[in-house]
């Protein structure tokens, strides 16, 4: 589905992502790991518009997509998270939420004006989409709170809640469990593979739990220093000298 | 009795330029409150519209362009049309860039208008400018043209209001909002940012150009000085930001107040003495400036401070 060939990004002499390739097939969830600063966030950027490539390929659904402009990756259906949540704080949690789906009639000055009973009938199914992705994140309650006063980890939950909010295709997911409580954690991941189920969506996951990614991922691609250096399962990740020397440390299994 | 018909005339007036400057306010709330973009050239797009206006309707003459003789609805649709095309050209380039460079620009773009005004002297007899504007309803008796002059500000103060409150509560406004708030957010929501910004430019931009037009049918006349950066500019941000910033009440109470005050400020200093006369220009910008201070003392954000629409009811019975 996704494929990242060669893929570049330097920041003045900082080579934060060099001749990166990995691919992400259709239906799964794909783990991406590696120590601080291998540049993982880095390839979301650019994977999702945010950032141009020096260079290099993103291939999706076949097509090079590498340096549209993020609503154009939107409409393609690639929707991430961020790793630092980036909600929209004077905003309330609901109107968060109904701000994402895409083509809404009263995004159109004109509709707003001259057919309000189109614009009026959709926000009413935007709100109704809201809330059921409110109630399955279990914040509910906190519908018409203000999104800045949330704690760090609902804001995390608030980031999963958008890409509930449109029909994506793959989802990228930087550190969704990072300052959350284990037992949201759990839920959190509850929460990524009912959407795998119900909807479809193929995942692109980046965390420092291992637990979480040994849970969910496969395959699992390791990153350090800009590059892949190594793709396999769980175990395999585990038990190769290379991730256990760059990252996970240790001896091995 | 002659005192009397002399203030409620002067009260006319009054309104008048308040409603004339109200429709401004409205336009720089539009980018300013709503957008976030920073219009240093108000002065330009006001110019425009009453330009285009000016040119359109007046009848033939030796010194300008015109003879045209159009319509006066047809002349302000004109007139917005062209200050919205300008805004267009200028956000094309600007808009893009970084925020202070938009003020920049904008400065830029005035003083471009400005000086084709007073320079092409074919078009626009230059910086004699453009006389005899016909003015609507003006064959009426007095009081009554003056009167019905006003009611048609005023109508339009209360559709560019009512226009404006829509959009702002509206999902368009929501999305105007949320770029202020988070721009990256917003993007990895799917919105074409620069299409909404864009929108509210060319919008803004096109309520100046009206404002503009109602300027030039209401003096009779207009000139190059029309987009003085005082009166035009940064009198209209006194206004917005006393009234209160990304609110409609506010920038339409904002524009009536502190044109009242300006406007009884001549009253005040064109009483000093003989030599204090040439400085009269001076200690009206000093009291305005003053003001400002005043007011943002006792009102950090503004009269009317930004008001997010209440929540909607709940589609749920519970919880
Ligand atoms: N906008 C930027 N400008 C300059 N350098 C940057 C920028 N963004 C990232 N970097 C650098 O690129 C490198 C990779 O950063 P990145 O955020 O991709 O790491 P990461 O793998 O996500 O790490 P973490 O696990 O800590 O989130 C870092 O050295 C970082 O300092
Ligand atoms: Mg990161």
């Amino acid at each position: 589905m996704l494929a990242v060939e060669n893929l570049c990004k330097h920041f003045g002499g900082l080579q934060a992502v060099h001749n990166c390739s990995f691919s992400v097939a259709e239906g799964t969830i794909t783990g991406l790991i590696g120590p601080n600063g291998a540049g993982k966030t880095t390839t979301f950027n650019m994977i999702a518009g945010e950032l141009p490539p020096t260079s290099g390929k993103i291939l999706f659904e076949g097509q090079d997509i590498a340096g549209l402009p993020t609503h154009e990756m939107f409409h393609r259906g690639i929707v991430r998270t961020f790793q630092i949540p980036h909600e929209l704080a004077q905003m309330t949690v609901l109107e968060n939420l109904m701000l994402v789906p895409p083509a809404q009639p009263g995004e159109r000055l004109w509709s707003n004006w001259f057919s309000r009973a189109s614009v009026r009938s959709r926000e009413k199914s935007v709100m109704e989409q809201a809330e059921d992705a409110l109630e399955f994140l279990s914040i509910y309650h906190l519908r018409d709170e203000l999104a800045g006063n949330l704690s760090g980890g609902q804001k995390k939950l608030l980031e999963l809640g958008r890409t509930m909010m449109t029909n994506a295709k793959l989802v990228l997911l930087d550190e969704p469990g990072a300052g959350v409580n284990p037992t949201l954690v759990l839920k959190i991941r509850d929460m990524i593979l009912r959407l795998k189920e119900e909807r479809g969506y193929t995942f692109c996951l980046i965390e420092h739990d291992m637990d979480m990614i040994g849970a969910l991922c496969d395959p699992v691609i390791v990153m350090a220093e800009g590059a892949v250096l190594m793709e396999g399962s769980m175990d395999e990740v585990r038990s190769d000298p290379r991730v256990l020397d760059a990252y996970l440390g240790g001896e091995a299994a | 009795m002659d005192a009397l018909y002399g203030y409620s005339l002067y009260f006319i007036s009054l309104l008048t330029m308040g409603g004339i400057y109200a429709v401004l306010c409205l336009g720089l709330n539009v980018q300013w409150g709503f957008a976030g973009l920073f219009n240093a050239g108000i002065g330009g797009f006001f110019a425009i519209g009453a330009y285009v206006t000016a040119l359109l309707t007046t009848a033939p003459s030796a010194r300008h362009i015109g003879g045209f003789e159009i319509n006066t609805l047809v002349a302000y649709g004109l007139s917005m049309l062209a200050a919205g095309l300008v805004a267009w050209g200028v956000g094309k380039v600007c808009l893009r860039l970084r925020s202070d460079y938009l003020a920049i620009a904008t400065i830029g773009a005035a003083e471009v208008v400005r000086l084709i005004f007073k320079n092409e002297t074919d078009y626009t007899n230059g910086p004699r400018g453009v006389s005899a504007i016909p003015k609507p309803f003006e064959t009426l008796p007095e009081p009554w043209n003056h009167i019905a002059f006003l009611v048609i500000v005023l109508i339009a103060v209360a559709i560019a209001f009512w226009a404006l409150q829509i959009a702002q509560r509206a999902p368009w406004g929501r999305v105007m909002t949320a770029i202020r708030e988070n721009e990256p957010a917003v993007r990895a929501a799917g919105k074409d940012v620069e299409q909404f910004r864009m929108e509210g430019f060319v919008l803004g931009a096109m309520l100046m150009g009206l404002a503009g037009a109602f300027m030039a049918q209401y003096l009779k006349f207009v000139d190059p000085n029309l987009s003085d950066p005082l009166t035009a500019t940064f009198l209209v941000w006194v206004m917005l930001v006393v009234g209160g910033s990304a609110n409609n009440k506010g920038a339409v109470i904002g524009a009536v107040l502190i044109w009242t005050l300006w406007s009884a400020s001549e009253i005040v200093t064109g009483r000093l003495p003989d030599e204090w006369a040439v400085r009269t220009a001076y200690a009206r910008i000093f009291l305005i400036g003053l003001m400002l201070q005043v007011f943002l003392q006792k009102y950090p954000l503004g009269i009317f401070p930004e008001q997010r629409p209440r929540p909607p009811r709940s589609s749920r019975e519970s919880a």
